[in-house]
């Protein structure tokens, strides 16, 4: 299979990288750039823990080519906190326990921050829906729930 | 070293705070390593054959075109597998699951495995390796399975247990029964007595993170494996046993596990990867897929109960038995037995019996799932004690206060009980808000008590103090939800030190001595109870040195809020010494300072939960949903509230998915239908409500700080909760979990039929 060779942005640096026509941007993250921090829950969009933003779409990005990105912005969890300076949901997440396991966190907060951007003060119901496309098998989501709205509120200033 | 493990009752200053995790950063900026998050030079891809079939022989395999494939480095079979087992019979069964043996037992059983130089041509290997089976008839249904004439898996399985041994092999592995008194006495001292049948599906663990490791074994016998686990010194033991290896030259690195729940307490693939590194010569890294995972890990049992309990009109039980049917997957299990020992565990009954039968069908071989076979025991225990105190017009949380076990009652499962939380959790369930809440039409509350056992175990832990006098604590017990945090609370407890300057690191198995695995709610019990003791015995050191920096006696020293201090004013008059000034000075007093323990943790207690939830029933579609829901659970002591909560909600939470929806559904060719989440569709955040948690401290008496363990218990109650709530909004009783909508709606037809009838 020839390669597709690909020039994007992740987290604010150029990137490229030669990659299959069908290998899913989920596989050029992790196995040709080294960034990890994107899972492999289930490889068909029903997880969430591979969520990325596309030009600040939330994606899973198990169901998007990596031949795709030309040209376009991702962002992933591992450009998420400004240097040493968290983002606030990831804070909050630690403050709360919103985390176990930790192997959907990234997703969670990927996709809890895309839905902030949209909508700076969600209700729980809000919040609940909007993350709905995110597994968590450990925690019952309650704490999540919890730090994504005490994150909220601090990001509102309220 | 002589060491006293007693509750004391002390007074704590960390302990029971809620202080940051200390791998937290590294889990909410994507650096926590998982298991397929490492790779090595040169790694190769591995990937498996798996059978198609329910059951078959495996005639031939040709590995042949598949070997010549450019880029493949290595195909195994069963034939590079050796049975090495030694009579073992649980080895080998693992033996067995791990790549077939002339026989696949079920629709993804392993039957080939290749390593090549990338995904894409070890899948393109896979196809080229062809198998030939010959088809047998197979049995995936619990009660199908028993039956005269059901395909039977083992020609050499006559049922054990039962006296004298049957001659005509079966599905049945084995019986067996626990109980006291008379049950046919006391059936005739009852007034009331409810009879009825169960059954509940196959669901699985759920860990977001499929199985993953990196294997890399070189032809002189030594290696190391990386991946996640629940217990790597029980992988090492395991995979060193089935590949002929010294157990000390294979280190095991445990990643950080993306949930487990006792679905990684079990090799599945990882003795693969190491076959197929050793054949190669290079490392292989093996990540099963998420269908793979429901395929070919293992999921907890499907079940048959029957449960008959009979109760004098003042409400008294009188007598109780259940016989529970468990499937194992196609190997001998101890699920059933489990069921028996636990079924009736929350109370305090004369006479009682439970049989368990261990039952063998053509699916994943079953492993734990968070208090393995509790679950489904309780729904069929609770649900009848339900009937049964509605029946006799009691209320159900002052029927089951009346029955329930305490301090010197003799249990179903054998033992005298010392002090526990079952009277309490109910107490608290009587009082609390969620009780007396009103419900709106179509709404209904149900509650249901659950019991676990929590055990002890193997555990080695090392405490170092360093030159700077920060503390390591090296454990060996995988930290699946937050122990890492407890341990370190209890280090700087012991040792007057702040919670900061404690790190604590799973350590790999060749720096520790073995640790049994992450299970039965045993980390934070027997772990931290070894951490109190590998404290105490730095701090004998600590004291040590102090008397030698001082030359005055040892026993003229204390220790008192992390400073040696002079025991007395005979003693001397010196300034306290702090931890840290000690570990400063250790090149000159003796080396460094480290405390050390390895033992068989004793005397985990038993823990009971009683939950409440309320449903709303939708009768025109029978779509439950939950809208509130409470857990009350005796924790002994709560070392960090924060993830004793969570442990509670998330079990709460898996068990609303277990009581609702989850289920394999497998179709009449034997082959699993729903072998993703988009059809095993487990809770997502929109199905649930915010659950809230009452932590109960009845402590543990045989645990320095009364831990009892909290992990468990939380998944037992629900599924009964859920169907006594779901039954009392439908007004009929559910008797087959999940309550999915289709069932639901089937129960509402088939009432709406019985009444038209009657009337």
């Amino acid at each position: 299979m020839a390669g597709v060779h690909v020039s994007t942005t992740v987290n604010g640096d150029p990137a490229e990288f030669v990659c299959d026509p069908d290998e899913p941007l989920l596989d050029v993250l992790r196995n040709r750039l080294g960034l990890t921090g994107a899972k492999e829950g289930c490889g068909t969009g029903d997880c969430g823990a591979c969520s990325v933003t596309v030009d600040g779409e939330l994606v899973c990005s198990c169901l998007v080519l990596g031949a795709e990105v030309e040209g376009r912005k991702i962002e992933t969890i591992e450009g998420m906190a400004d240097g040493d300076k968290l983002h606030p949901l990831q804070r909050k997440f630690i403050e709360h326990a919103a985390l176990q396991c930790g192997i959907c966190t990234p997703g969670f907060l990927i996709a809890a921050r895309a839905l902030l951007k949209k909508n700076a003060n969600p209700t729980e119901e809000e919040i609940r829906f909007g993350l709905a496309g995110n597994l968590c098998r450990c925690t019952g989501y309650d704490k999540i729930v919890r730090a994504v709205q005490d994150a909220a509120r601090e990001m509102r200033g309220a | 070293m002589a060491y006293d493990t007693n509750f004391t009752g002390q007074k704590f200053k960390v302990v029971g705070t809620r202080p940051l995790r200390p791998d937290g950063l590294d889990k909410v900026t994507g650096r926590a390593r998982y298991g397929a998050d490492v790779s090595a030079p040169g790694q190769l891809v591995g990937r498996v054959l798996r059978s198609p079939h329910a059951h078959a022989k495996i005639v031939k395999i040709d590995t042949s075109k598949a070997e010549k494939l450019p880029g493949v480095k290595a195909v195994i079979t069963s034939a590079d597998l050796p049975d090495l087992t030694n009579g073992d019979a649980g080895m080998y069964d693992i033996l067995v699951n791990c790549m077939a043996r002339g026989k696949a037992l079920y629709d993804g059983h392993a039957v080939a495995a290749v390593a090549a130089v990338d995904a894409a041509t070890a899948r393109k290997a896979l196809k080229l390796i062809n198998v030939e089976y010959k088809v047998l008839p197979h049995v995936t249904d619990v009660d199908e399975a028993v039956k005269p004439g059901a395909p039977v898996l083992h020609s050499k399985m006559f049922t054990d247990g039962v006296e004298p041994k049957p001659t005509k092999a079966s599905n049945v592995a084995k019986r067996t029964e626990f109980g006291h008194g008379d049950v046919e006495q006391g059936f005739k001292e009852a007034d009331v007595i409810v009879e009825r049948s169960f059954k509940t599906e196959q669901t699985h663990q759920g860990y977001i993170e499929p199985h993953a490791c990196l294997a890399n074994l070189g032809s002189d016998g030594q290696g190391e494996m990386w991946v996640c686990t629940q217990g790597h010194f029980v992988y090492r033991n395991t995979c060193a046993t089935l590949l002929g290896l010294d157990a000390a030259k294979l280190r095991v690195t445990a990643s950080e596990i993306g949930g487990g729940f006792g679905g990684k307490t079990h090799v599945w693939a990882e003795p693969l990867a190491l076959a197929l590194s050793r054949k190669a010569n290079r490392p292989v890294k093996l990540v099963m897929t998420r269908d793979e995972v429901f395929k070919a890990s293992g999921p907890t049992s499907s079940t048959s109960i029957d449960v008959k309990i009979g109760a004098t009109k003042d409400g008294r039980i009188t007598a109780a038995t259940a016989t529970l049917r468990y499937q194992g997957g196609p190997f001998l299990g101890m699920w059933a037995e489990l069921g028996a020992m636990t079924s009736y565990a929350c109370y305090d009954l004369k006479n009682v019996k439970t049989v368990g039968y261990e039952v063998v069908v053509n699916r994943p071989k079953v492993a734990a799932y968070r208090a393995p076979s509790a679950p489904m025991a309780a729904f069929a225990v609770e649900s009848v004690v339900d009937e049964l105190a509605h029946k006799i017009g009691m209320d159900a949380v002052a029927f089951r206060i009346k029955n329930a076990a305490k301090e010197g009652t003799k249990s179903s499962y054998g033992p005298t009980y010392g002090p526990i939380g079952i009277g309490p959790t109910l107490e608290a369930a009587k009082n609390h808000p969620h009780m007396k809440a009103p419900l709106k039409k179509n709404q209904g509350r149900g509650m249901a008590c659950g019991f676990w056992f929590n055990f002890g175990g193997q555990t080695s832990t090392s405490l170092n103090v360093t030159p700077d006098g920060s503390v390591n604590v090296s454990v060996g017990t995988i930290d699946v939800g937050g122990s890492r945090a407890s341990m370190a609370l209890i280090a700087a407890e012991e040792l007057g030190v702040p919670y900061e300057n404690v790190r604590c690191v799973v350590a790999d198995t060749s720096s520790l001595g073995h640790n049994d695995m992450s299970d039965g709610s045993r980390v934070t019990f027997s772990s931290g109870m070894n951490t109190v003791i590998a404290a105490r015995n730095a701090k004998k050191v600590l004291i040590q040195r102090a008397a030698k920096m001082w030359d005055i006696p040892e026993d003229a020293v204390t220790w008192e809020d992390g400073h040696a201090k002079p025991a007395g004013a005979n003693a001397g008059n010196f300034p306290p010494l702090s931890l840290k000034e000690i570990a400063a000075a250790a090149a000159n007093t003796g080396g460094p300072i480290a405390g050390h323990n390895e033992f068989v943790a004793d005397g985990a207690g038993v823990s009971f939960a009683t939950h409440i939830c309320d449903v709303e029933l939708d009768p025109e579609t029978g779509a439950t949903k939950i809208i509130r829901y409470t857990v009350i659970q005796d924790a002994g002591k709560a070392i960090h509230p924060s993830y004793v909560e969570g442990q509670y909600q998330g079990g709460a939470a898996q068990g609303i998915g277990w009581a609702l929806n989850e289920e394999y559904v497998y179709g009449k060719d034997g082959r699993l239908q729903n072998a993703g989440y988009l059809d095993y569709r487990i809770p997502v955040c929109s199905d649930l409500p915010m659950i809230d948690t009452v932590i109960l401290e009845i402590p543990n008496p045989n645990h320095p700080y009364g831990v009892r363990g909290v992990g468990e218990t939380s998944i037992v109650p629900p599924l009964a909760a859920i169907a006594n709530a779901v039954s009392n909004a439908a007004g009929v009783r559910m008797t087959h979990i999940p309550m999915s909508p289709p069932r639901i709606l089937k129960a509402l037809d088939d009432q709406a039929k019985a009444k038209a009838k009657a009337a």
